[in-house]
C-alpha cells in the first residue's frame, strides 16, 4: 500500500542523547521535521519575559519613587519657607495658647509635645476624599497643604501617565501620628521620610538631585547606546528572529526530555515515521559530530499500546485534498485514507452541479494563473484569509473548472446556451404552412424527425430550443445521474470499509458488518440502478407498443411497490405489464426479504459473537487463546481502541442498534441526499438562464447602431454578475454541498476520524508560525 | 496620466479580454444565423407573412452581429486604457 492511501506507519521510540550532544541533535532533527516529540517530563519552560518585565517595572518603580521625593522635597521647601517667616509667631502663638510654661524655637525637635509631619505622595483624583476622611478622622487636628506635581508621572505597573499632589500634614502626638499613617496607608499614598531639619532637608534634596541627575545622564547614555544598537540590529533582526525562534525551539523541545540518574545523558521519547528512521539517525549522526561528541545518540523503538499520530504525506497538490478530509476528522491510525479517491470524485461531483463550459472556463482558468504564479503568489505572504484559502485550493479549483467544463460539454450548455459542434440529429421535417398555423409542434423519435443515432457527444442541441420540454428532459436524465452516481460513491465507500476491516483483521466486523453491509445497498439500491439502465435499453418509441416509451414504468414507482410489496397499478391500455423484464415480481420479493434479513445480522451477529467468546473466555480460563482472538484483534486492530474487553456487553448492543440504525435509515436517506446533484445542477443551468435573458438580452435586443455601444454596458456588467453570483456564490454552494456529499454519504461508510495528526518537530512550520503570530501584533 | 488604481485596471483589463473573446464569437454566431441566438433577436411577437419574418430575422441577425463586433472594438478600446493604466500602477509600485 502506498503512502497515500493510509497513513503511515509509526514507531514511538527513546532516544538517548549525550547532554552535550542533545542541542546539536535536536537542531539536526528540527532541520529535518519528522520527529513528534512526547513530553517525557512535567516541567514547563519559565517565563524568561516575564522576569525581564518584572526587573524592568522595579527599575522604574525606583525612578518614580526618586521623582517623586525630589517633587517632595522641592514642593515641602516651599511650605516650610512660607513658614518661616510666620513660624516663630505662629508657633509660639500656639505653644503658648496650649502650653505655657514652655517657649520654643524655630524647627524645634526637643519636648515631648511638638508639631510632628509625614510628608508623602497621593494620586490627585483621591485627594479630596483624602483630605475629608483625615478632617473628619482625626476631628480637625490635622493640618494639610497640598501643591500638584505639574508634570505627569508614569505608573510603572500599567505604564499610565498619572497626575499626582504632594501634601504633608502636620499633627501632634504620637497617636494622631499612626492614625494619619493608617489612612495614607488606606489611600495608597506613598510617604517618603523627609529630615525635620531645613538643614537636612537641602542636604537631601541637594543629595536626590545629584541621584536624579547620575540617573538621567546614565539613561540618556543607555537610551542613546540602546538606539545605536538597535539600529545596528534592526538590520539582521529577520535573521536573528528566525535564530531566537529555532533555539527556542529547540530548548523548549529539550525541556521535554528526561534526565536519567546519572545526568550525562536526556532521555527522550517521540513518535517517528518507521520510513524515515534511517534518515533521523543520519542527522542524529551530523549533530553528534557538530558538537564533536565522542557518543552516538541511542534511538531504540519502544513496544507501546498507545495510538500512534496519523500522518499522511502529502506535497502541493494533495495537501488541500488532505485538508478538506482532515477538516472533518484526522484518520484514525493506519486507517483508509479517503483523500486520494477525493482528489477525482471531488471535482466530478462539484463538476455534476456546476456543469457549464463557461464557469468552468473561468474557474480552470484562475486555478491555472494561479498555479503558474505558484512561486511568486506564495512569497508574498498575506494577512488575507479569503485569498489564502483560494490559493491553499488552487489545484482544488483548477480540477473542478477542468471537470465543470467536460460536463459542461455533456449538459452542452455555455452560459445556459448550446453548441450546435457535430450537428443535430433531430430535424425539422414539418412543412411551411404546419409551421405557420401551430404554436407548439412536436418533432417525434418514432418518425424520420430522429436519425436514429444519438448526438455524439452530451446533449443534443436541440433540446435548446425545446423550451416547452427541455427541463422535463433534463430533469429525468440528471435525476437518474444522480443517483447512479450516489449509489456507486456509496458502494465504493462500503467496499473502502472491506480494507479497513482486512487491515485490522477484523473478522467479526468483516463478516456481521460489511457483507450485510453491501448485500442491503446492492438488492435494494444498485438494484433500483440497473432498473434505470433496463428502462434506458428496453424500451424506445420506435419499438413496438410493448417496448415503446409509452408502456415504460416510472422507475420510482417501482421501487415503491417493490419495497411496501404493493400489487402495481394496472398497465396502461396496451401494454401487458408494468414489469420490465421476466420473473421481475419474484426477483423483488427475494431482494426485499434478502436485504430485511441483513438488518437482524447488522443489528445482532458482532454483539452475539463476542458474548460467545466472553462465555467461553470464562470457563475455560486458562487457555486464554480465544480472548486473543476475539477481544484481541478488534482492540488492537482498531489501533488500540482496545477498551473492547472492559466495554459493558449492553454497551456494545446499544452501540451496535445505532451503528446499523444509521446505516439503514442512512442508505435510503443518503441516497435521496445525492439528488441534491440533479437539483443544484438545474438550479445553476437555471440561473445562467435567467441572467443571460435578463440581462445580456436587453443589450443585444437593442435595435440600430448605437445597440453596440449599449451592449459593451450590458456585457459588463453580465460579465461582474456572472463571476460574482454564478461562479463565486453558486461555486460556493455546490463547493459545500460536494463537501456534504463526501464528509457524509460517503465517508460515514468506512471513516471513523478519531486520529490525532502527527505535528512533526520542524523548524519550517515554527517559523512559518512565529513569523504569521509576529505579523499580526505588528 | 493615472485614471484608476491597480484593482480597477486589472479589472478593466480581465472584461475587456473577455469581452473581446465572446462578442468576436457571438457575432459570428449571429453573423451565421445561428438558430441558438433567436431569442435574443430584437424580434416582433407577430409577423403576417413568413417572408416577412425572414427578412427581418436577417436584418436582425446581421445587425446584431454588427453590434456584437462594435461592442467588441469598443473593448478593444478599453484592454488598450486598461492596459496603459495597469503599466502606469505597475511601474509606480515598482518604484
Amino acid at each position: 500500500m502506498g503512502s497515500l492511501f493510509r497513513s503511515e506507519e509509526m514507531a514511538l521510540c527513546q532516544l538517548f542523547l549525550q547532554s552535550e550532544a542533545a542541542y546539536a541533535c535536536v537542531s539536526e532533527l528540527g532541520e529535518l521535521g519528522l520527529v513528534q516529540f512526547r513530553d517525557a517530563t512535567f516541567e514547563k519552560l519559565e517565563n524568561e519575559l516575564r522576569e525581564v518585565n518584572q526587573n524592568a517595572e522595579a527599575l522604574k518603580r525606583n525612578f518614580l519613587e526618586l521623582t517623586e521625593l525630589k517633587h517632595i522635597l522641592r514642593k515641602t521647601q516651599v511650605f516650610f519657607d512660607e513658614q518661616e517667616g510666620g513660624l516663630n509667631h505662629t508657633t509660639e502663638s500656639m505653644t503658648r495658647a496650649l502650653i505655657t510654661d514652655e517657649t520654643r524655637t524655630t524647627g524645634a525637635s526637643m519636648g515631648p509635645v511638638q508639631l510632628g509631619f509625614v510628608a508623602g505622595v497621593i494620586s490627585r483624583e483621591k485627594l479630596p476624599a483624602f483630605e475629608r476622611m483625615l478632617w473628619r478622622a482625626c476631628r480637625g487636628n490635622v493640618f494639610l497643604r497640598q501643591a500638584m506635581i505639574e508634570s505627569p508621572l508614569e505608573d510603572p505597573t500599567s505604564g499610565d501617565q498619572v497626575y499626582k499632589s504632594v501634601f504633608i500634614i502636620f499633627f501632634q502626638g504620637d497617636q494622631l501620628k499612626t492614625r494619619v499613617k493608617k489612612i495614607c496607608e488606606g489611600f495608597r499614598a506613598t510617604l517618603y521620610p523627609c529630615p525635620e531639619a531645613p538643614a537636612d532637608r537641602r542636604e537631601m534634596a541637594m543629595g536626590v538631585m545629584t541621584r536624579i541627575e547620575d540617573l538621567n545622564t546614565v539613561l540618556g547614555q543607555t537610551q542613546d547606546h540602546r538606539h545605536r544598537v538597535l539600529v545596528a540590529a534592526a538590520k539582521n533582526l529577520k535573521n536573528w528572529f528566525v535564530k531566537v525562534r529555532k533555539i527556542k525551539a529547540i530548548y523548549h523541545t529539550l525541556n521535554l526530555f528526561n534526565l536519567d540518574v546519572t545526568q550525562k545523558c536526556l532521555i527522550a521519547e517521540c513518535w517517528v515515521p518507521l520510513l524515515d528512521i534511517e534518515t533521523i539517525q543520519l542527522a542524529l549522526r551530523r549533530g553528534t559530530e557538530r558538537s564533536g561528541s565522542s557518543v552516538p545518540p541511542i534511538l531504540n523503538r519502544m513496544q507501546t499500546f498507545e495510538n500512534p499520530p496519523t500522518y499522511n504525506r502529502t506535497n502541493k497538490f494533495t495537501k488541500a485534498f488532505q485538508a478538506l478530509i482532515d477538516a472533518y476528522g484526522v484518520a484514525s491510525y493506519r486507517e483508509m485514507n479517503p483523500a486520494p479517491y477525493t482528489i477525482i470524485t471531488f471535482p466530478f461531483l462539484f463538476a455534476v452541479m456546476f456543469g457549464d463550459i463557461g464557469h468552468g472556463a473561468i474557474m480552470a482558468l484562475f486555478g491555472l494563473w494561479m498555479i503558474r504564479k505558484e512561486k511568486g503568489l506564495a512569497a508574498q505572504k498575506t494577512d488575507n484569509e479569503i485569498w489564502n484559502i483560494f490559493f491553499g485550493g488552487r489545484y482544488i479549483i483548477f480540477l473542478m473548472g477542468v471537470f465543470s467544463m467536460y460536463t459542461g460539454f455533456i449538459y452542452n450548455d455555455i452560459f445556459s446556451k448550446s453548441l450546435n459542434i457535430f450537428g443535430s440529429h433531430w430535424h425539422v421535417s414539418y412543412n411551411k404552412s404546419t409551421v405557420w398555423n401551430n404554436k407548439l409542434l412536436q418533432l417525434s423519435p418514432k418518425t424520420s424527425d430522429y436519425e436514429g443515432t444519438p448526438y455524439p457527444f452530451g446533449m443534443d442541441p436541440i433540446w435548446q430550443v425545446a423550451t416547452s420540454n427541455k427541463i422535463i428532459f433534463q430533469n429525468a436524465y440528471k435525476m437518474k445521474i444522480s443517483i447512479i452516481f450516489g449509489v456507486c460513491h456509496m458502494l465504493f465507500g462500503v467496499i473502502m470499509s472491506w480494507h479497513n476491516h482486512t487491515y485490522f483483521r477484523n473478522r467479526l466486523s468483516l463478516v456481521y458488518e460489511f457483507i450485510p453491509q453491501l448485500v442491503f445497498l446492492i438488492l435494494l439500491f444498485f438494484y433500483m440502478v440497473l432498473l434505470m439502465f433496463i428502462k434506458w435499453n428496453r424500451y424506445a418509441a420506435t419499438n413496438e407498443l410493448r417496448w415503446s416509451e409509452a408502456c415504460a414504468p416510472s422507475i420510482l414507482i417501482t421501487f415503491i411497490d417493490m419495497v411496501l410489496f404493493n400489487e402495481p397499478k394496472k398497465p396502461p391500455v396496451g401494454c401487458k405489464t408494468v414489469y420490465m423484464f421476466w420473473g421481475q415480481h419474484f426477483i423483488q420479493v427475494v431482494f426485499v426479504l434478502g436485504a430485511l434479513c441483513c438488518i437482524p445480522v447488522m443489528l445482532l451477529g458482532k454483539p452475539m459473537k463476542i458474548m460467545q467468546a466472553r462465555k467461553q473466555a470464562n470457563v475455560q480460563p486458562i487457555t486464554g487463546s480465544s480472548d486473543a482472538e476475539i477481544g484481541g484483534p478488534a482492540g488492537h486492530g482498531n489501533g488500540g481502541g482496545g477498551h473492547h474487553e472492559e466495554e459493558e456487553m449492553s454497551e456494545i448492543f446499544i452501540h451496535q442498534g445505532i451503528h446499523t440504525i444509521e446505516y439503514v435509515l442512512g442508505s435510503v436517506s443518503h441516497t435521496a441526499s445525492y439528488l441534491r446533484l440533479w437539483a443544484l445542477s438545474l438550479a445553476h443551468a437555471q440561473l445562467a438562464d435567467v441572467l443571460w435573458t435578463m440581462v445580456l438580452s436587453i443589450g443585444l435586443q437593442k435595435e440600430g447602431w448605437l445597440g453596440g455601444i449599449f451592449l459593451t454596458i450590458v456585457f459588463a456588467f453580465w460579465a461582474i454578475l456572472t463571476v460574482g453570483i454564478l461562479v463565486l456564490m453558486e461555486g460556493l454552494s455546490a463547493f459545500l454541498h460536494t463537501l456534504r456529499l463526501h464528509w457524509v454519504e460517503f465517508q460515514s461508510k468506512f471513516y471513523l476520524g478519531q486520529g490525532y495528526a502527527f505535528q512533526p518537530f520542524a523548524f519550517d512550520a515554527i517559523i512559518e508560525n512565529g513569523s504569521a503570530a509576529s505579523g499580526e501584533t505588528d | 496620466m493615472k485614471i484608476c488604481g491597480p484593482k480597477c485596471s486589472l479589472c478593466g483589463l480581465i472584461i475587456s479580454v473577455w469581452g473581446i473573446v465572446q462578442l468576436v464569437l457571438m457575432g459570428l454566431f449571429f453573423y451565421i444565423h445561428s438558430v441558438a441566438l433567436i431569442e435574443d433577436l430584437p424580434l416582433e411577437e407577430e409577423y403576417k407573412t413568413l417572408d416577412e419574418f425572414y427578412t427581418a430575422a436577417n436584418t436582425a441577425y446581421n445587425q446584431n452581429a454588427y453590434n456584437c463586433w462594435i461592442a467588441a472594438c469598443i473593448y478593444v478600446l478599453t484592454l488598450l486604457l486598461s492596459a496603459q493604466q495597469f503599466y502606469m500602477n505597475s511601474r509606480i509600485t515598482a518604484n
